[in-house]
């Protein structure tokens, strides 16, 4: 079964995948910059942002569904690694206005000059840095990661109860965000940023650069991680998530490998937050909503998790559906959006891709048994009765 | 009683009598609050005061409403009122009609704020000789809060012939705060100040503390050792009245999280719907009210009576669906059924946006739910108490019924072996379906609870839903009695932690020690045991 998972997921398929999200990015391009703006062919700058705001997002589900549909650990707090990359990177664009700030203070951001604080905080310092800020954007969504996973998988917190208190973590940093007191500029977040690496965000140029960069990232992330569960790491995660105990028994130490997939899968979101900000003028608490995490798992859910290629589609497609949606019928987004819950899991609970590569691949005998991985309820369940 | 009233009659006519006696040197002092500026008014204000006569309450009333006026061409004072362009005149003293005038030979006797407090001081004083006991009690408590300078000698008066106990207990209160303001000895004032002390509660704190700064010597030790041993106390009863709030938030969220206990104990179902099933019973809760005043306004102080089996009865039926339509399709994949029942949530949410609109509706308190009373050191609400109550109630009935009904013995059964409970001939199918529909059928009874302390918007559900998966993992499943312990303990170390931390970083902070605690005992406080839950 795990063969057969894998073989399913060729990596040659990733490759071709992550060239042709390289192509439409070249394509988008040359339609923004080649076809005059009176055709009908034409990409207005603006939705070029929107498509790269789509593919942060893409790289955020991708990220989800490396420990959602490799390792089984259903992150119900993805968005606050993503939100914490963008608080990394937004902080740097703030320093970065420097005396441009309504109150024109050289070294305070506005909010803080608003709040009258003397001087900055200490976690403030180096984000004038880029290359600090860089850094940062990996670090802190890291080690967020890397204490909660090492505190929750070394004692075994596992289904539910993981995803419960995953959602309690970024409720208790939407709270922290809220706070002045913080630092982060509490309830507006930060915004009115200006350049970024002394490009002017606002110029065409800095926005098809940003939108490059991103799509570059998505496929970069979809090469590491078809290698990283294509290798012998990724096929002991799949064998931990279809049977823990199983695989602990096997002699290896499940909590390190959840552990490490986990703080990698932080990282990747940390980055799909930093080129998010830059491209939307925005950070606030609101991105550390339970409800935006908890969105993220329908992308993963209707692309297909455990598919590498179905979250990219599944955070693409729903989120232009979002956008059509709100623009034309605010009134039954919701509606679209929670019918989209109850029909992928009750219909398409593989996903897009999983559904049609099962169209695709020549039936087998064992297949539909060994399809989802079971619920380890029916691995206990015999032991309960004996 | 009878006897207390009459002799307290006898006394005011023989104050009466013995007023009517000065009704000229009354007259005099009030046609001399005509003349002179701010100041000397309200001297001449303190002074009438000073005789007692309740026949001053109109002309101060007046006074202070500016409806005082004095005859430019003798000076007599009336209390008149605009009638067309001129005025109806009242003689001040007897409350007698005197005619109409113009009115150009009336000057208004002006006041200003100093003025207004002389005012209301006066006619406290009044107040203490009032036939009327609630208004002579309310006197002497204004006179504790806010002795003037000459209110020792009105409360000693009033002393004198008061017989009621209450009051007289208020008025040697009063005596003693009016006591610090005289200039008597400094061993009466000692006692006045343990008299003070002695009450124990916030005001005792903030009149001796306005006395600390005038106190010198003795005096003043006095007062710091009253104040301190007044600290003390008023730490354990704000202690108290914390563990209150914590017990009045735990009783929330139990009725919040108890039905979700439930459905989460029996099924291992995640429910992330079942804030709106609380949302849900909040709105019928309106509905219900809306059709009683609509139809039947006497009836509104029965509506929430109305209310509760109306909202069992509609979130049970939402819940009966939601598991026949959706739940039952996905058993045994958790992470499944709480994406599903997510949007669930989000489609229930935006229904009841379209139907009943995005803002907040108004659901009345009836009037036994409204108000509360002081006991001892602590404030308590009559709506807070009810929930308390409410909680405890349904939690007992649900036990009673987990225990002792068959339908509770099958769905035991289910909870610890639903291979075993099927093989004995119990329908697992329909026990699911029913423990599903009592589960959000509880969570409707919460929304009638907390509608009636909170905002009856769409959103009313998502605001519980996190707290409540806190109780129930804080608890652990499939026991009610750690849903029970969690819920009490997690509102109340909130509370506790709320005056040292602020509301905002106690959350974070409670939040936080979950997620630690989930570390120590992934199951919970009350962990079911045995291999069955080794899912």
């Amino acid at each position: 079964m795990i063969s057969a998972s894998i073989r399913r997921s060729s990596h040659r398929n990733i490759v071709l995948f992550a060239g042709a999200i390289m192509a439409v990015a070249i394509l988008v391009l040359a339609l923004n910059l080649l076809v005059p703006a009176q055709s009908a062919f034409h990409v207005p700058t603006y939705a070029v942002s929107l498509f790269g705001k789509y593919l942060t997002y893409a790289l955020l589900a991708l990220a989800l569904d490396l420990v959602w549909g490799f390792c089984g650990i259903l992150s119900l707090g993805h968005a606050a690694f993503f939100g914490l990359g963008g608080y990394a990177m937004g902080m740097y664009l703030v320093r970065q206005i420097g005396s441009r700030g309504v109150y024109g203070n050289p070294l305070l951001p506005d909010f803080m000059v608003f709040l009258n604080w003397q001087e900055m905080p200490w976690y403030w310092y180096g984000f004038d840095h880029f290359w600090f800020a860089a850094l940062m954007v990996l670090l802190v969504p890291g080690t967020l990661a890397f204490v909660f996973g090492w505190l929750a998988f070394r004692s075994r917190v596992t289904g539910v109860y993981l995803s419960i208190i995953t959602q309690a973590m970024t409720y208790a940093l939407l709270l922290s965000f809220f706070r002045n007191e913080m630092g982060f500029g509490g309830n507006n977040g930060l915004t009115d940023f200006k350049e970024l690496l002394g490009f002017n965000l606002q110029a065409q140029g800095t926005r098809l650069g940003l939108f490059v960069a991103s799509a570059l990232a998505l496929s970069l992330a979809l090469l590491v991680s078809s290698l990283l569960v294509r290798s012998k790491f990724g096929k002991v995660l799949v064998g931990i998530r279809d049977a823990e105990s199983r695989t602990r028994f096997l002699g290896y130490r499940p909590e390190n490998y959840k552990l490490l997939m986990f703080t990698v899968s932080a990282m990747m979101a940390g980055v799909a937050g930093a080129l998010y900000v830059p491209q939307v003028g925005i950070i606030n608490p609101g991105e550390f909503a339970p409800a935006n995490s908890i969105e993220v798992v329908i992308w993963t859910a209707v692309g297909g998790r455990g598919t590498l290629i179905g979250p990219v589609l599944g955070a693409v497609l729903v989120n232009l559906g979002k956008s059509v949606f709100t623009a034309e019928f605010p009134e039954f987004w919701l509606f679209a959006l929670g019918g989209l819950f109850v029909a992928t899991t009750l219909f398409l609970p593989k996903g897009i891709v999983g559904t049609l590569r099962d169209k695709m691949t020549p039936r087998k005998k064992a297949e539909p048994a060994a399809e989802r991985p079971k619920p380890a309820v029916a691995d206990a369940e015999p032991l309960a009765a004996e | 009683m009878q006897i207390a009233i009459r002799i307290v009659l006898m006394l005011l006519l023989a104050v009466a009598a013995a007023a009517g006696a000065r009704a000229d040197d009354l007259r005099a002092g009030i046609d001399g609050l005509g003349k002179g500026n701010f100041a000397q008014v309200a001297k001449g204000v303190q002074q009438l005061a000073r005789s007692g006569d309740l026949r001053l309450v109109p002309v101060f009333e007046a006074l202070g409403d500016g409806a005082l006026y004095a005859r430019k061409s003798d000076g007599t004072v009336f209390i008149a009122s605009e009638k067309g362009s001129g005025l109806a005149l009242t003689d001040a003293l007897t409350g007698a009609a005197a005619g109409d005038a113009p009115k150009a030979g009336f000057e208004r006797i002006r006041v200003n704020n100093n003025l207004r407090r002389a005012v209301r001081t006066a006619i406290g004083a009044l107040s203490l000789m009032s036939p009327d006991r609630a208004a002579r009690l309310q006197a002497a408590k204004a006179v504790f809060a806010a002795p003037a300078d000459d209110s020792l000698e009105l409360v000693e008066t009033a002393l004198a012939s008061e017989t009621d106990a209450e009051i007289r207990s208020a008025l040697e209160d009063a005596k003693a705060a009016a006591l610090l303001k005289s200039d008597r000895s400094i061993a009466e004032k000692q006692g006045a100040i343990e008299r003070i002390a002695a009450r124990g509660d916030r005001d005792a704190m903030s009149i001796l503390s306005s006395f600390r700064a005038g106190a010198d010597g003795d005096l003043r030790l006095g007062i710091d050792r009253a104040i301190g041993d007044l600290q003390a106390r008023q730490a354990w009863w704000d202690m108290g009245q914390n563990v209150w709030y914590g017990v009045s938030l735990g009783s929330v969220l139990l009725l919040a999280a108890i039905g979700l206990a439930i459905t989460f104990g029996v099924m291992g179902i995640i429910n992330m719907a079942h804030g709106e099933m609380v949302m849900i019973g909040a709105y019928t809760t309106y509905v219900v009210q809306d059709v009683i005043r609509a139809s039947f306004p006497q009836w509104f102080d029965w509506s929430l009576a109305l209310a509760l089996p109306a909202a069992f009865l509609v979130a049970g039926f939402a819940g009966f669906l939601l598991e026949r339509g959706v739940i039952r399709f996905l058993y045994g994949r958790p992470l499944e059924t709480l994406l599903a029942t997510w949007g669930v949530s989000l489609i229930l949410q935006q229904a009841i946006r379209s139907i009943f609109g995005p803002s907040n509706r108004e659901v009345g308190n009836p009037t036994w739910m409204s108000g509360g009373f002081d006991f001892g050191g602590l404030t308590l609400t009559y709506n807070r108490l009810w929930i308390v109550v409410f909680s405890l109630a349904v939690f007992v009935t649900l036990l009673v019924l987990l225990k002792h009904s068959r339908f509770g013995l099958q769905m035991r059964a289910v909870t610890q072996n639903r291979r075993m409970a099927s093989s004995m001939g119990i329908r697992t199918p329909w026990v699911d379906a029913l423990t599903f529909a009592l589960g959000s059928g509880i969570a409707g009874m919460a929304g009638v609870a907390l509608s009636q302390i909170d905002n009856v918007s769409p959103n009313l559900g998502q605001s519980y839903i996190i707290d409540s998966f806190m109780v129930v993992v804080f608890g652990g499943v499939g026991n009610l009695w750690g849903t029970l312990v969690g819920a009490f303990s997690l509102g109340i170390v909130n509370k506790l932690l709320e005056p040292y931390a602020g509301a905002v970083l106690g959350k974070i902070l409670v939040l936080v020690l979950i997620i630690l605690f989930i570390q120590r005992r992934p199951r919970g406080l009350f962990a079911l045991k045995g291999r069955a839950v080794e899912a």
